[in-house]
C-alpha cells in the first residue's frame, strides 16, 4: 500500500463507527427530549445526524476512491462474541462495494429526511416518526458496514423492526397496523433462512479450521466447500434475501407496506432496505459463485418476479401500489443480474433505482399531499398544472425507469440485459426485455393518468390542490438530477465509456468482462430501448386519449384482467394454503390439545384430589367417640391379623 | 375347679370390652372417662395375672406405672372436663364435635 493511502486510511478508520452511531444518538434525542424541544429541534437533529453520517461516508468513499484497488478501511470496535474458537467482532469495514452502498443509504436517506420534515409537518407524532427513521438509518448502516455475518444480521433484523414500526406508524388504523405485522411475519420466514444459512457456514468453516463468519473468510473458503454445502448455504441465505428484497415467494408484504407514510415507502421500501438482499448476495459473491445451481435459481426467480410484478403493476389504480409493484419488479432485475453473475450490474441498478424510485415515491407523496390524501389515479389527472416541480421531476423519474437513453435507468438496465445475454441466458434476457416494455407501459400510464388530461376528482380537492413546500421539492430536484446523471458513472465500452462503476467495484465483487462484441451490445440496447418506446407509446396513445381505457382492457381481457388487479390472488392463495390451515391447526391444537388434554390433565388432577378429599373429610365427624370406634376397629383388625398369621 | 390364668384373662377381657363399649356408646363425658379407667384396670388385671402365673415381678411393677399414669390422667382429664363444662354448659360428647370438617 502506498504510504500516503495508508496514512489516510489510518485517519479515516476510527470515524467509521460514528456513521451508524450518529443517527442512533438522534434516536435517543427524539425519544428522550423530542416532545419537549418541539418540531424544529427534532427535524434539525434528525437531518443533522444523517448529514454528519453522510459527510463521514463521503470521506470514507473518497479515501477508497482515490486509494489503490482493493483498499479497505476497517474500524474494529470491540469483540462481541468470543466462544471457544469462534469470534465475532463489532467491526465496520468499508471497501468499494460498501462505500457505494453507504453513499446511497446516507445520501438518499438525507434527502428523504429533509423531505419528511415537510411531509410530516402536521403529524402529531413528529418525534416518534423521526426516532424510527433515524433508528432505521442506524440499522441499515450497520447492515451495510458490517464485516461479518452476525453483525450484518443485527442490522438485518434492525431494519426489519423499523420497517414494521414505520409501516404501522399510523397504528390506530387496524389495516395499517396489520400491514406492519404482515411485513414483519413474512420477513421472519426469510430471516429463519438467513440464520440457518449462517449456521451452515459456521459449521462448515469450523470443520475447515476457520471458525469465523467474516465475509472475507467465507468468500475465501467458499471455493473449497463441498458442492452440497455451498448450495445449501447459498439457498438458505437466498431465502433470507427473498424475504427482505421482496422476491417470489415472499414478496407479498411489500405492496401492503405502502400503508406507511410515503417517505417511508421511498426510503425503506424502494431505495434502501429492500436492496439489502441484493447487497448480501453481492457481499457473499464467492459463496454464490461456488453454487452454480443456486445462481441459476436466483436468476430465474429474479426474472419471474420482474415479469409477474410488472404485469400486476399494469392493472393497479393506487399510485403507491403501482410504484410498489414496480419496485418488486426492479428488484427482480437486480436478482436476475446476480443470478447471471453480474454483481456489479446489480449494484449499479441498486444505485440508479434508489435515485429514480425514491424520486417517484417522493413525487407521489407530494401529489398525495397536495390532493388531500387522494391515492387513486382514477380520480387524478391534470396535476401538472398545479404542481409544476413535482410534475417535472416525476417525469424525469418515469423516463429514467423506462430506460430512455441518457438517463440513469438506461445504463444499469442495459448492463443487466447485456450480461444476461452474454452469459447465454437468452430466456432471462427475453424476460428482461418484456419486463422493460411493461415497465415503460405502466409508468407512462401512471404518469398520464396522474399529471395529464383533466382532473377527475371533485372540485373542492382541485381548488385546494397546491405545490408542496420547498423542503419537499428540493429533495425532488436533487433526486431528479441524480436520476439523470447517475448512470454516467457506468457508461459501457460499447458507447465509448470505460464502465468505470464496474471497474471500481471489481475488487469487491469481481469483474466479468461481457465478452460480446460491441456491435452485439449495441443491438441489444436497441432492442430493449425499442421495447421501452413501444410500451411508452402504447400507454401514451391509450391513456391520453381516454383516461378510462382500463375499462376497455378489462372488457376485452375479462378472464385475466381482474386477476391482475387482485395480484394473481396470491394473497388469497397464501391465505388458503398457509394462513387458514395454520389458524385452523392452531385452533385445533388450542381446543383439542391445550384445553382438552393439557388443561384437562392439570384440572383433572386437581379435581380428583378435591373429590377424594371431599369423601374422606366425612370421616372426621369431630365426635371423639367415632374416632375411638375407629381406633378400636383398627386394633381389632391388627390383632386378628396377627393371630391369623400366628404372630401371637 | 381351680381358678387359673385363663379365668383371669377372660375376666380382664370382659372388663376391657365393657370399658370399650362404654367409651363408644355413652354420651356423658364423665362416664366415658370412667370407662377408660375400667379399661386401664382390665389391663392391670391381665398384667398381675400374668406375673403371678410366670412367677416374676415384671407385670407387678408395670401395674404401678399404669396406676401412676391413670392418676395423672384423671387429674388432667377432670380438669379438661371441668373447663369444657364451664364453656359449653354440657358434658355430652356428641355436642362438642368441634374438630370436624
Amino acid at each position: 500500500m502506498h504510504p500516503e493511502a495508508a496514512q489516510q486510511v489510518a485517519q479515516v478508520a476510527p470515524y467509521l463507527r460514528y456513521i451508524p452511531l450518529l443517527p442512533l444518538v438522534g434516536v435517543i434525542f427524539h425519544l428522550a427530549a423530542g416532545y419537549r424541544f418541539g418540531r424544529r429541534a427534532v427535524g434539525l437533529v434528525a437531518c443533522g445526524s444523517v448529514a454528519a453520517s453522510f459527510a463521514l461516508a463521503t470521506m470514507a468513499f473518497l479515501t477508497i476512491f482515490n486509494g489503490p484497488a482493493g483498499l479497505a478501511i476497517v474500524d474494529p470496535v470491540y469483540e462481541w462474541i468470543a466462544s471457544g474458537d469462534f469470534s465475532a467482532t463489532v467491526s465496520f469495514r468499508v471497501d468499494a462495494l460498501a462505500s457505494v452502498m453507504v453513499m446511497i443509504v446516507t445520501g438518499v436517506g438525507l434527502l428523504i429526511h429533509v423531505y419528511s420534515t415537510g411531509y410530516m409537518a402536521h403529524d402529531e407524532d413528529y418525534a416518534r416518526f423521526f426516532a424510527y427513521l433515524n433508528l432505521f438509518m442506524a440499522a441499515m448502516l450497520v447492515l451495510v458496514l458490517a464485516d461479518n455475518l452476525p453483525l450484518m444480521f443485527v442490522g438485518w433484523e434492525g431494519v426489519g423492526l423499523c420497517s414494521y414500526l414505520l409501516i404501522g406508524f399510523w397504528y390506530k388504523d387496524p389495516e395499517k397496523a396489520s400491514a406492519g405485522k404482515k411485513a414483519f411475519l413474512v420477513n421472519r420466514i426469510g430471516d429463519a433462512g438467513f440464520l440457518l444459512g449462517a449456521f451452515t457456514l459456521f459449521w462448515t468453516l469450523s470443520d475447515m479450521g476457520a471458525p469465523s463468519l467474516a465475509f472475507e473468510t467465507i468468500n475465501a473458503h467458499a471455493a473449497s466447500f463441498a458442492p452440497g454445502v455451498a448450495l445449501a448455504a447459498a439457498l438458505l441465505l437466498f431465502v433470507g434475501a427473498t424475504g427482505k428484497s421482496a422476491q417470489i415467494p415472499l414478496y407479498v408484504w411489500l405492496p401492503d407496506a405502502m400503508a406507511g407514510p410515503t417517505p417511508v415507502s421511498a426510503l425503506i421500501h424502494a431505495a434502501t432496505m429492500v436492496t439489502a438482499g441484493v447487497y448480501m448476495v453481492a457481499r457473499l459473491h464467492g459463496l454464490f459463485e461456488a453454487a452454480p445451481l443456486a445462481m441459476q435459481l436466483i436468476g430465474g426467480v429474479g426474472a419471474a418476479t420482474a415479469l409477474m410484478a410488472a404485469t400486476i403493476g399494469i392493472a393497479q389504480n393506487d399510485i403507491k401500489k403501482v410504484l410498489a409493484y414496480s419496485t418488486v419488479s426492479q428488484l427482480g432485475y437486480m436478482f436476475l443480474a446476480l443470478g447471471v453473475g453480474a454483481f456489479g450490474a446489480a449494484i449499479f441498478h441498486v444505485m440508479t433505482h434508489a435515485f429514480f424510485k425514491a424520486l417517484m415515491f417522493l413525487g407521489a407523496g407530494s401529489v398525495i399531499h397536495g390532493l388531500h390524501e387522494e391515492q387513486d389515479i382514477r380520480r387524478m389527472g391534470g396535476v401538472m398544472n398545479k404542481m409544476p416541480i413535482t410534475h417535472a421531476t416525476f417525469l424525469v423519474g418515469v423516463l429514467a425507469i423506462a430506460g430512455v437513453p441518457g438517463l440513469a435507468g438506461f445504463f444499469s438496465k442495459d448492463e443487466i440485459l447485456a450480461s444476461a445475454w452474454a452469459g447465454g441466458h437468452t430466456g432471462l434476457w427475453i424476460c428482461g426485455v418484456l419486463g422493460a416494455a411493461m415497465t415503460a407501459f405502466y409508468m407512462t400510464r401512471l404518469y398520464v393518468l396522474t399529471f395529464r388530461g383533466e382532473f377527475r376528482g371533485d372540485h373542492h380537492t382541485w381548488a385546494h390542490a397546491h405545490e408542496s413546500p420547498s423542503s419537499m421539492t428540493l429533495p425532488l430536484i436533487v433526486l431528479a438530477g441524480l436520476s439523470v446523471v447517475g448512470g454516467y458513472v457506468g457508461i459501457p465500452e460499447a458507447l465509448g465509456g470505460h464502465n468505470a462503476f464496474a471497474n471500481y467495484l471489481a475488487p469487491s465483487v469481481g469483474h466479468h468482462a461481457l465478452g460480446i462484441a460491441s456491435e452485439t451490445e449495441l443491438m441489444l440496447m436497441a432492442v430493449s430501448v425499442g421495447a421501452a418506446f413501444l410500451g411508452m407509446t402504447a400507454a401514451w396513445a391509450m391513456y391520453s386519449r381516454d383516461p378510462r381505457a382500463d375499462l376497455g382492457i378489462a372488457r376485452s381481457l375479462r378472464s385475466v384482467y381482474p386477476r391482475l388487479q387482485r395480484a394473481y390472488d396470491v394473497d388469497a392463495l397464501y391465505d388458503y394454503t398457509l394462513v387458514q390451515p395454520l389458524m385452523r391447526g392452531s385452533e385445533k391444537l388450542w381446543i383439542d390439545v391445550d384445553v382438552a388434554i393439557i388443561d384437562g390433565a392439570a384440572n383433572g388432577t386437581a379435581s380428583a384430589a378435591r373429590g377424594a378429599g371431599g369423601l374422606l373429610r366425612r370421616w372426621s365427624t369431630g365426635n371423639v367417640q367415632h374416632y375411638m370406634l375407629t381406633v378400636l376397629v383398627g386394633v381389632a383388625v391388627v390383632v386378628f391379623a396377627l393371630t391369623l398369621a400366628g404372630g401371637l | 375347679m381351680t381358678i387359673g390364668l385363663v379365668h383371669w384373662l377372660v375376666l380382664s377381657a370382659l372388663l376391657m370390652a365393657i370399658g370399650a363399649v362404654g367409651v363408644v356408646v355413652r354420651r356423658n363425658v364423665l362416664i366415658i372417662f370412667m370407662s377408660v379407667e375400667l379399661m386401664l384396670n382390665a389391663a392391670n388385671l391381665a398384667f398381675v395375672a400374668g406375673a403371678h402365673s410366670l412367677g416374676t415381678m415384671n407385670g407387678q411393677s408395670i401395674v404401678f406405672f399404669v396406676m401412676t399414669v391413670a392418676a395423672a390422667e384423671a387429674a388432667v382429664g377432670l380438669a379438661v372436663i371441668l373447663a369444657l363444662f364451664r364453656n359449653r354448659q354440657t358434658v355430652a360428647a356428641d355436642e362438642i364435635a368441634l374438630l370436624k370438617w
